[in-house]
């Protein structure tokens, strides 16, 4: 009996796959690991609540403005005031740029080259570049449609990576009327590729049956804020939470209450620890996050384009949630073109130039909950203070952390169709990572760890033997 | 009149004035830290060493020597390039100093000093040592692990404004900044508020309550303005 343990590339971070294998060869058991371990909440202690934006956008280079807005939000709460209205409209308009160069970058950068170029084509070309050289026009497009997300986040904060201009109250600044022109003038050609990839991935669509019945493809909740009406939310609301009918089973919820309906498990294999939905148990309350928990919680989009093809998305599983997880890609497609709509809308709005963007208040709270939808998924900061404002303590659940469960069921439902023999195969490799980049991870974010993804597949027999071990950096 | 040379350049003084400020007069640029116009000199971070060749190489703190007819100086050297270097990698090491997220990044002295002298990595172990901050008062914020002990908040307080309220407390490497005999500042009973030792401060350890990462700008020439404004005894 054998193990397969296989390393994870072009997603963030480290990882590290175990594939267990029983008596007649076949997957018994699928191991997710994420092997890093950092330490923000042990050393964001005895700093002041007003440079937490600031630090835990150092948590990731990718998402720092999703940890730099959920923080801001978390200080709001200690402050106890309301952010005023232009700050609130800016700071979403910083989310929504997020999520176009974030979900640009996973699928143009890092899941078109499996879906495009084939999922056993040579590795040395199934990457941003091969798809350069396949598929110019389309690489070019995606990169162009990233940078536009990036220009977003510079606009307002001064620098594409690790701004520091959400703070506790607001923000520093408002969008400037010349970058407000000139990010209008890019708009149109951004809407055009976020429709042309969503035309390109529709058409593809039946080419993937396989992969999108067997990643990630079961039963489970689903979990995300909701706007008034159920309608489509990425920086405030409710939690809502659906069962694989779309059946809601929970509603309304504050998500400052977050402990009282989600636990976390700890596994001693991995840095990350497993939350699980409280009233179904471990591992039963197995719920996912992120694009495709949004689109299966929400009734609608609430911008015309993208109501649109959510209609379409939801005839995936006749109107039931979509469960498989191969279609967090177009999950993720649909909130682009979502994001781009509700871009234009701030792009007319002149509160973005207002100057009243910062609340002034001292410590009223000692403790406070930021909620907020990354990307990747919903992201919560909790901090306590002590009267001064010092950090006491800080609990941080990201994205990658409320996916765990789910990512190592995948991992599981991979193995067990595409292992043939005892061989980690690249196919085999390939698909692993692939069904683990479905969910688009933040390795890095999810245990506050630094660092690229290199993932690891070990072939494990059942005495814990390791049969073959295949990895690429 | 007194004439010296610094740096190959013949210099004129007047007498009892300090070897930093012949140069600076002259418009040679001397690297320092704890100095600050306004303020008595004190030559605690030694990052003004020049050379007295006129004394057989001694190297002395520029800020608190005074010139001597006939006084030959070198300003610049690979020798003193060294040793700048190597205060500067102490000073570093010393605390907890992390610029991409602190207050004062992209306006701090310390930092800029470090890419002045290119110091591009430090050579000795950093000590981590557990400082807190005191964010006890309601308009500041004292950092200690961004605290290069350079004693300006000390002299700005005692000589500018007369409160005396900032002075050292311990000892040695365990030697902190403290408002009066110790204790969260929001008890000191000699502070004013003024504010002038978060002006004065070259780095974030001090620092005006809610400014977030970058957002710390400082005006340590309030120090001079205020004193050339001041008449005279």
């Amino acid at each position: 009996m054998e193990n397969i343990r296989i390393p994870v590339t072009r997603v963030e971070g480290h990882g590290l796959i175990t594939l267990k294998l029983d008596d007649g060869g076949e997957v018994s058991d699928a191991r997710f690991h994420v092997t890093e371990a950092r330490g923000f909440e042990r050393f964001c202690r005895g700093r002041a609540l007003w440079e937490m934006p600031g630090i835990t956008a150092r948590i990731c280079g990718i998402c720092p403005a999703s940890h730099l807005l959920c923080s801001a939000k978390a200080g709001d709460a200690i402050l106890a005031v309301r952010v005023p209205r232009a700050a609130d409209k800016l700071r979403r308009l910083m989310n929504l740029g997020q999520y176009v160069q974030s979900h640009a970058l996973s699928f143009f950068h890092l899941s078109a080259p499996d879906l495009l170029l084939g999922w056993d084509s040579d590795p040395a070309k199934r990457n941003v570049l091969g798809l350069a050289e396949d598929s110019p026009e389309l690489a070019l497009k995606g990169i162009r449609l990233r940078a536009f997300g990036q220009e977003i986040i510079e606009a307002l904060g001064g620098r594409r990576v690790h701004p520091a201009w959400a703070v506790p109250g607001g923000v520093r600044s408002p969008l400037p009327a010349e970058a407000r022109d000139r990010l209008a003038a890019e708009l149109p050609a951004a809407r055009r590729t976020a429709e042309d990839a969503l035309a390109l991935f529709e058409k593809h669509l039946p080419e993937w049956q396989e992969e999108a019945e067997t990643f990630g493809a079961f039963p489970s909740l689903f979990l995300s804020l909701v706007g008034p009406g159920n309608v489509w939310e990425h920086h405030d609301g409710l939690l809502r939470v659906v069962d694989e009918q779309r059946r809601p089973v929970a509603e309304g919820i504050d998500p400052a209450r977050y402990f009282d309906y989600v636990g976390e498990a700890v596994e001693g294999w991995s840095y990350l620890k497993f939350p699980y939905w409280k009233a179904h148990g471990y591992p039963d309350g197995l719920y996912r996050v992120g694009p495709l928990a949004r689109l299966n919680c929400c009734d609608s989009m609430g911008t015309p384009l993208a109501d649109e093809v959510l209609g379409r998305f939801r005839k995936v599983a006749d109107g039931e949630a979509v469960t498989g997880s191969f279609y967090y890609h177009y999950a993720r497609l649909i909130e682009i073109l979502a994001s781009l709509e509700r871009i234009e809308g701030y792009l007319g709005d002149d509160d973005l130039q207002s100057e009243r963007v910062r609340a002034d208040a001292g410590i009223n709270e000692l403790e406070g909950v930021g909620v907020h939808e990354a990307p990747r998924g919903t992201l919560l900061h909790h901090y306590w203070v002590d009267e001064n404002g010092i950090i006491e303590r800080a609990n941080l659940i990201v994205s990658t952390g409320h996916n765990n469960l789910a990512m190592n069921r995948t991992v599981a439902q991979i193995g067990r169709h595409y292992l043939t023999g005892q061989k980690v195969t690249e196919g085999l490799l390939n698909r692993l990572e692939g069904g683990i980049r479905a969910y688009d991870p933040c390795l890095s974010c999810s245990v506050h760890a630094a660092g690229s993804m290199p993932l690891k597949v070990r072939l494990e027999g059942p005495d814990g033997e390791i049969i073959d071990e295949k990895g690429r950096r | 009149m007194i004439t010296l040379e610094i740096a190959g350049r013949q210099v004129q003084a007047l007498p009892g004035q300090t070897i930093l400020e012949a140069a600076e007069a002259a418009g040679i640029h001397i690297p320092t830290l704890c100095n600050l116009k306004g303020l008595t000199p004190r030559g605690a971070c030694r990052l003004c060493l020049v050379e007295v060749t006129s004394w057989r190489g001694k190297v002395v703190p520029s800020c608190a020597t005074v010139v001597e007819e006939g006084m030959t100086v070198v300003a610049h050297s690979a020798r003193l390039r060294e040793l700048r270097r190597t205060i500067l990698e102490l000073l570093f090491a010393e605390r907890n100093h992390i610029c991409s997220v602190c207050v004062s990044n992209g306006n701090c002295e310390l930092q800029d000093l470090a890419c002045e002298l290119g110091m591009d990595h430090v050579r000795v172990p950093y000590r981590f040592p557990a400082l807190g901050m005191d964010a006890s008062h309601a308009r500041y914020v004292v950092d200690h692990n961004r605290c290069v002990l350079c004693g300006r908040c000390v002299r700005a307080c005692s000589e500018i404004e007369g409160a005396m309220t900032w002075g050292f407390a311990h000892r040695g490497v365990d030697t902190v900044v403290a408002t009066d005999a110790g204790g969260p500042w929001v008890d000191s009973s000699t502070c004013t508020e003024c504010g002038k030792c978060v002006e004065a401060c070259p780095t974030g350890a001090l620092l005006d309550k809610g400014t977030s990462v970058a957002e710390q700008v400082k005006d340590p020439e309030v120090v001079s303005r205020v004193t050339e404004r001041r008449p005279r005894a």
